[in-house]
């Protein structure tokens, strides 16, 4: 089977690879370059464990092919903190303690901060909405809320 | 927010604050190993061939074409699994029968559910392997199916086993059926009781399956070299039982296993037992290569074990003073393929919370062609609750009783008998229920179409085997090892007992989760025990430290070892020359190591006795919208007796966790079946577990009565939070609309039904 080659900007590194056809962005990010922090929970856009942004658009990376990514700016979890300073989102989902098994957290992590780039004051029922497309099993989302809504605070400067 | 009510409490310095879990940071970050995550060179991908069919018998599986596609490196089937004997083993509550386990591992005669595996591949690539199972050609006899409990044990139904007579019946019935095992408990006199009663109410109600819904599928990778030995890094609950079961499943040594424990993304008492981890292993050792594999969401609704569905009727007895004579409980519980349902848990846990003189529950362990149950946060207990606590809500309301005031009227206390033999000795329970009547909730006003709701719930909690081991390193830094799989935070509780213990700063301790060549036995994180039974083996091992660290000291003063004490985390002598000698920290005692006897290292193993179990009781307030048969949660809130709180945000999180579940389980949840006995709704579209935008805060209320039998005082606090929620959002929803519902899930179809009077 010929493979494709693609060229993608991930986490503001210029990347090649080859992918199959149909194999999905996620695939691809965790089988060809290694970065197994986008997680599968269910491979059909429903649980938001994949979710990352495309040029800058939240998207689940299992409802996007790999072949789509060509030319396009992605950015997962691993671009998330700087250097060795976490984002303050991070920050706060630690200080919350608004992980538990912490297998959804990735995915919830790229989703708050791409609410909180459009909406740097979300109420909570705002929060609650954006995030209806990521699944938490464990915490009941109640301290995640908390997380994301502390961490506006602080980005806010308040 | 959350409130604490603390009885007892003693000055501590670590233990009950809220430090940043030892773990966290890699789980922002994206760097935390999940049972997905582990890649080997030259690993291939395993899958599994499923079953479309909900019951056949299998005629021929040819799997030829399959082995000769270019790419392929390994073919099985369950010929490539050693028979089992047919044998119940362990504590009948929990009883396993390798002969039921390896079938449903990989099918034999006949495929018993939609999803049951019948072979697997391994190939390069994933491509290859799905390309492969498309080859494999399995010749079924489809036979008639069931699905439904109440059908199963039906004289006529289909049989899944020809031979299966009901275990527990004297005289043993003559001919088979799909009741694999009938329970019964009782105390008391149950005609007495109920000829004291001045009113009797009786309900019947019945649950949907459940999935536990973790978001992480089951994934392992596996690797068997050609001189035997095996290694196997797996999310699981506990993989020394992992590495027990698989090990038994190929027919190998358990000292050939090496199981490194991955992250676990979830379990819920879903991954306690093994399902991909024997197929790739198997691969492995057949291929010689190493295999990974990784379910789908949709194999891990149709082949994971949910939880039971039910059919249950409750009988309560109840004087005019408010007093609960006798009660009866009858309770019929879907095993799916495989007997082994929760249902003793069930008979044993239903009206456990109250002092009742009569009391009889008996239980159906019943197999249909549902996949195998698994266990699910307090397995069974919610079932029960749920049914109880209807019947106890409409006992206050025919007695004109508060139902919080009710239930404190009826509450067991330590040595009130329950119906399984053992007198409760813990207290715990009045304190949830006066928690709630303090709460500004309680006497809150409702609006139109609103309800409130109350339940309160009983798990047992448990403690076991557990082991660990302390090192101090030379420059006073600790490591803590233990062997219990970290579920969601208990490295931050183990180390917070540790540091407290041995009196340093929690940063300085290190706590990790050894794989099985590495640490002594330890059983599943599961049954609320990690904290309980790990952390005595932490603090014991923490003590054997101080032990040897005060007896350097010793050494090191040229005093007698019963002078010298610890205390705040140094070495002090207390004997004639207390004042030659300035006390010794840990972290001076450890640069004098090599000095004074070579490595510090404790380990400690334990069989953890003295479990409190964990009682909780809960209220919602919700609206049902009469349109539409929605039903939005407006408030809850979980009062727990949880013990010591260790971490409390992380006990917080547990029992919010445990309500959502429980909210799921109440108003969406459910498996829905087609008449071919085919699930329609295998993924998380159609089977719609709560979201954010669902739910409300949940507010935890932790009750701290301590356990005398562990050195903090904790109980256990992972399950006793889900077993009242399924009932008081019941309770709320009869409530606002003025009818009791009767069944789970109460979607809006059926709200709508009973709302129009057409139930």
């Amino acid at each position: 089977m010929t493979k494709n080659h693609v060229t993608a900007t991930v986490n503001g590194d210029v990347v090649e690879f080859l992918c199959e056809t149909h194999q999905t962005l996620l695939e691809v990010l965790r089988d060809e370059l290694g970065l197994t922090g986008t997680k599968e929970g269910c491979g059909t856009g429903d649980c938001g464990a994949c979710s990352v942004t495309i040029d800058g658009r939240l998207m689940c990376s299992c409802l996007v092919l790999g072949v789509e990514a060509d030319g396009k700016a992605i950015q997962t979890i691993e671009g998330m903190a700087v250097g060795t300073a976490l984002h303050s989102l991070q920050r706060k989902f630690l200080e919350h303690a608004a992980l538990q098994c912490g297998i959804c957290t990735p995915g919830i992590l790229i989703a708050a901060r791409s609410l909180l780039e459009r909406n740097p004051d979300p109420t909570e029922e705002e929060v609650r909405y954006w995030l209806a497309g990521n699944l938490c099993r464990c915490t009941g989302y109640h301290k995640i809320v908390d997380a994301v809504l502390d961490a506006a605070r602080e980005i806010r400067g308040g | 927010m959350s409130a604490t009510i603390t009885s007892g409490k003693k000055k501590l310095k670590l233990v009950g604050t809220r430090p940043v879990r030892p773990d966290g940071v890699p789980k922002v970050t994206g760097l935390a190993r999940f049972g997905a995550d582990y890649s080997l060179p030259g690993m291939l991908w395993g899958k599994i061939l499923r079953s479309p069919h909900a019951h056949a018998r299998i005629r021929s599986i040819d799997t030829s074409k399959a082995q000769a596609l270019p790419g392929v490196k390994a073919v099985i089937t369950s010929a490539d699994l050693p028979e089992q004997e047919f044998e119940y083993v362990g504590p009948e509550r929990v009883a396993v029968n390798f002969w039921h386990m390896t079938r449903n591992i990989m099918a034999r005669e006949k495929v018993l559910y939609e999803g049951h595996a019948v072979a697997a591949v391994a190939a390069i690539s994933r491509t290859v392997a799905d390309e492969a199972l498309r080859l494999i050609k399995v010749d079924y006899e489809v036979l008639p199916h069931v699905i439904n409990v109440e059908e199963a044990m039906q004289p006529d139904a289909p049989l899944l086993f020809e031979d299966m007579i009901t275990r527990g019946v004297e005289p043993a019935p003559n001919k088979p059926s799909n009741i694999s095992k009938r329970i019964e408990l009782k105390i008391g006199d149950l005609e007495a009781g109920f000829a004291a009663a001045d009113e009797i109410v009786e309900g019947s109600f019945k649950t949907a399956p459940v999935h536990q819904g973790y978001i992480e599928p089951q994934a392992c990778l596996a690797r068997f070299d050609p001189d035997g030995q095996a290694e196997l890094w797996a999310s699981s609950q506990g993989h020394f039982v992992i590495r027990a079961l698989t090990a038994r499943l190929l027919g190998m040594d358990i000292g050939n296993l090496r199981v490194y424990p991955a992250e676990i993304g979830g379990g819920f008492g879903g991954k306690n037992v093994p399902y991909v981890e024997p197929v790739a292993l198997a691969l492995s050792r057949k291929s010689g290569h190493p295999v990974k594999i990784v379910m789908s969401r949709e194999e891990v609704f149709k082949a994971c074990g949910p939880a039971p569905g039910s059919s249950m009727t409750v009988r309560i007895g109840v004087r005019k003073d408010g007093k609960i004579v006798a009660a009866d409980g009858l309770f019929k519980f879907q095993a799916g393929a495989v007997p082994g349902s929760p249902v003793m848990n069930a008979c044993m846990c239903a009206f456990s919370p109250y002092d009742i003189p009569n009391v009889r529950t008996v239980g159906y362990d019943v197999v249909c062609n549902r996949p195998k149950t698994a266990a699910y946060r307090a397995p069974g207990s919610p079932i029960s609750a749920y049914a109880v606590e209807n019947v106890i809500d409409m006992v206050a309301a025919r007695i004109g009783m508060d139902p919080l005031r009710f239930r404190l009227e009826n509450i067991a206390r330590p040595g009130t008998p329950t119906v399984s033999g053992p007198k409760h000795t813990h207290e715990g329970f009045a304190e949830t229920i006066q928690a709630l009547m303090q709460h500004p909730g309680y006497t809150a006003p409702l609006g139109k179409n609103q309800g409130r709701g109350f339940a309160s719930g009983y798990w047992f909690n448990n403690g076991g085997e557990s082991s660990a081991a302390v090192h101090v390193n030379e420059d006073g830094t600790v490591l803590v090892a233990t062997g219990s799989a970290d579920l969601s935070g208990t490295r931050a509780s183990i180390a917070l007992m540790a540091a407290e213990t041995l009196g340093i700063d929690y940063d300085k301790v290190r706590p990790i989760v050894a794989d099985t060549a590495s640490i002594g036995y330890s059983h599943i994180s599961a049954g609320s025990r990690t904290t309980f039974a790990t952390g005595i083996a932490v603090v014991d091992a923490c003590k054997k430290v101080i032990g040897d660290l005060c007896a350097r000291a010793a050494m090191i003063w040229d005093v007698n070892a019963e002078d010298v004490v610890w205390e705040d985390g140094c070495a002090r002598c207390t004997g004639n020359k207390a004042g030659e000698c300035e006390p010794l920290s840990l972290k001076a005692i450890a640069a004098k190591r090599s000095v004074t006897g070579g490595p510090i290292v404790a380990e400690v193993s334990v069989n953890a006795g003295g479990v409190a179990p964990g009682f909780a009781t809960e209220f919602c307030d919700v609206e049902v919208d009469p349109e539409t048969g929605a039903v939005k949660v407006l408030r809850f809130v979980a009062a727990q007796d949880v013990g010591r709180a260790i971490h409390p945000a992380y006990v917080e999180g547990q029992i919010q966790g445990g309500a959502a579940q429980g909210i799921g389980w109440a108003l969406n949840e459910e498996y829905i079946y087609d008449e071919a006995g085919r699930l329609t709704n295998a993924g998380f579209l159609d089977y719609r577990v709560p979201v954010a935008s669902d739910l409300p805060r949940i507010e935890a209320v932790l009750v701290e009565v301590l356990n005398p039998n562990h050195p903090f005082g904790a109980k256990g606090v992972g399950e006793a939070n889900i077993v009242p929620s399924l009932a008081a959002v019941a309770n709320a929803v009869s409530r606002a609309i003025g009818r009791r519902m009767t069944e789970l899930p109460m979607s809006p179809p059926k709200i709508l039904k009973a709302v129009n009077g057409e139930q």
